[in-house]
């Protein structure tokens, strides 16, 4: 039986936009509105608002929670102050990653909020709760409890604080929060946070205050944004999606992420597998790959050598619009992913010219 | 409501075709390309390429999507749109001024099998 499709509290709204939807991680998701390239642009001219409700919202308490939070998170969360955000992935004990999230740091002591990607709510819950035996701790999944809204661009900041009228959204530092009220004395979570490359917020309410916040937003004229563009835009930062870039299969030292994998904590999971990856090497890495020609290199083509040989697989690909160039991420064997190293793509039925670049394919705006 | 034109001959895969004498120049169709939306790419044989009825001779990549380009005849590739190589948004401008090749038929009688524009406002919605 097809399982029926969620639906966030601003399916209405988007409907009524006219969004083309389509389904996304279990929910019915609008991948766009006014077109993909349109809304790219004006996240990275101007600003754009998305509906982010599909993401989890996992919250933990108790008095190992900082022990528990640090065995299942590849960063380091020992001493993080009141308000910072951390990036990371939990991984298996192979080193294969079960997702990568946020952690914010609550204003209280042993407590924590772990933002999650909306496909892993269920298995990320259960896999926490697993390893829970032991810990002093709660887990209590609160994604339902939360819609969440991310505005991006240069312009974002003046949004935000009109939206909420709070002057201290702009002292944020980027992967920082602040902690507000809604007028019936709900919780509203701002932080510097985003997917985009470019500064930005994202803020959790309840579901119905994230719908009159989308409507402020759209009368104010803050452009609808859909998945589509949300894809373009985190891939041209060099910005990894779960399940394409990162996997059970794909471990943070392949992605090139062991910046986020803090091998010097006395222990989490994953560690050892992932210590050993790092000293011996992976067979493959991710790599940024840019074409000579316009072709476009999509998720599945094989990266092949000259002669023909299959050296590894594009995992996302466009012709990016900020850029104007053909780019793709693709997992390829080791012995190739070094910087200019040449590479074709398969594309039907020809092969196309390139060289391995960076993957921060565009130069981030981030807010300091 | 996509434009069908007059005049010509279309595919169920949404290409067109002008005959002009032995020359079948092909492009798609406003309904191709309204369903694409914004066009990035075409991918296009080269000249001297052989095409075949009902098989694939290039393609058209939206940012999210391609979608395969198949002959309505079979042939010998004799021109290419090259100004599609660096305006493929051409095509979502006027689909029926935007050629992407032209073909030297092998088989006229080919044409026989092609939708009229009444029978393919049937399909094009």
């Amino acid at each position: 039986m097809e399982e029926q499709l969620k639906l966030t509290c601003l399916h209405e709204a988007h409907v009524a936009l006219g969004a083309k939807m389509s389904p996304f991680a279990g929910f019915d998701m609008p991948i766009q509105y006014s077109g993909i390239i349109d809304e790219h642009n004006a996240v990275r001219n101007e600003a754009g608002v998305f509906d982010v409700s599909h993401m989890g919202e996992i919250f933990i308490k108790g008095a190992d929670a900082e022990r528990f939070v640090n065995h299942i998170f590849t960063n380091d969360v020992r001493g993080m102050e009141d308000g910072r955000i951390l990036y990371g992935m939990m991984c298996y004990p192979d080193g294969g990653v079960v997702d990568d999230l946020l952690v914010y740091k609550e204003f209280e002591d042993n407590a924590y909020l772990l933002v999650v990607n909306a496909s892993n709510i269920d298995k990320d819950y259960a896999w926490m709760q697993e390893q829970s035996k032991g810990y002093e701790v709660s887990i209590d999944n609160q994604s339902e409890a939360f819609g969440q809204l991310a505005i991006q661009g240069p312009k974002a900041e003046d949004a935000v604080v009109d939206l909420l009228e709070i002057e201290e959204v702009r002292e944020l530092e980027f992967y920082t929060f602040l902690d507000a009220e809604d007028d019936r004395g709900g919780r509203v979570i701002v932080s510097r946070t985003g997917y985009t490359g470019e500064d930005g917020f994202e803020v959790y309410a309840s579901p119905d205050v994230i719908c009159d916040m989308w409507q402020w937003l759209m009368d104010s004229g803050v452009k609808p944004c859909g998945l589509g563009c949300r894809d373009t835009l985190r891939f041209e930062a060099g910005l990894p999606l779960y399940s394409d870039e990162l996997s059970d299969k794909i471990s943070p030292v392949m992605a090139g992420l062991s910046m986020f994998c803090k091998l010097d904590k006395p222990e989490f999971i994953g560690r050892d597998a992932l210590a050993a990856q790092k000293a011996d090497g992976v067979a493959r890495k991710l790599v940024g790959i840019e074409l000579e020609d316009n072709a476009i290199p999509r998720a599945t083509y094989p990266v092949e050598l000259e002669d023909g040989t299959v050296v590894g697989v594009v995992t996302t690909g466009y012709h990016s619009i900020s850029l104007d160039k053909s780019i793709c991420f693709a997992l390829v064997d080791s012995s190739c992913s070094a910087l200019d190293t040449p590479l074709w793509i398969r594309i039907r039925k020809r092969t196309f010219a390139g060289k391995v670049v960076k993957k921060r394919f565009y130069q981030t705006k981030y807010k300091k | 409501m996509s434009k069908v034109l007059e005049g010509l001959l279309y595919s169920e895969s949404h290409e067109w075709v002008k005959v002009d004498g032995n020359i079948a120049i092909i492009g798609v169709s406003d309904f191709a390309q309204s369903e694409m939306g914004d066009i990035t790419y075409v991918d296009m044989p080269d000249i001297d390429d052989e095409v075949a009825k009902g098989e694939d001779f290039g393609a058209l990549e939206s940012v999210k999507a391609s979608s395969e380009l198949y002959s309505p005849v079979s042939g010998t590739v004799v021109a290419r749109n090259d100004e599609l190589e660096d305006k493929p948004e051409l095509i979502n401008e006027d689909a029926y001024t935007a050629w992407i090749i032209k073909v030297e038929m092998s088989d006229k009688a080919e044409l026989e099998n092609l939708l009229s524009p009444a029978k393919y406002s049937e399909i094009a919605g």
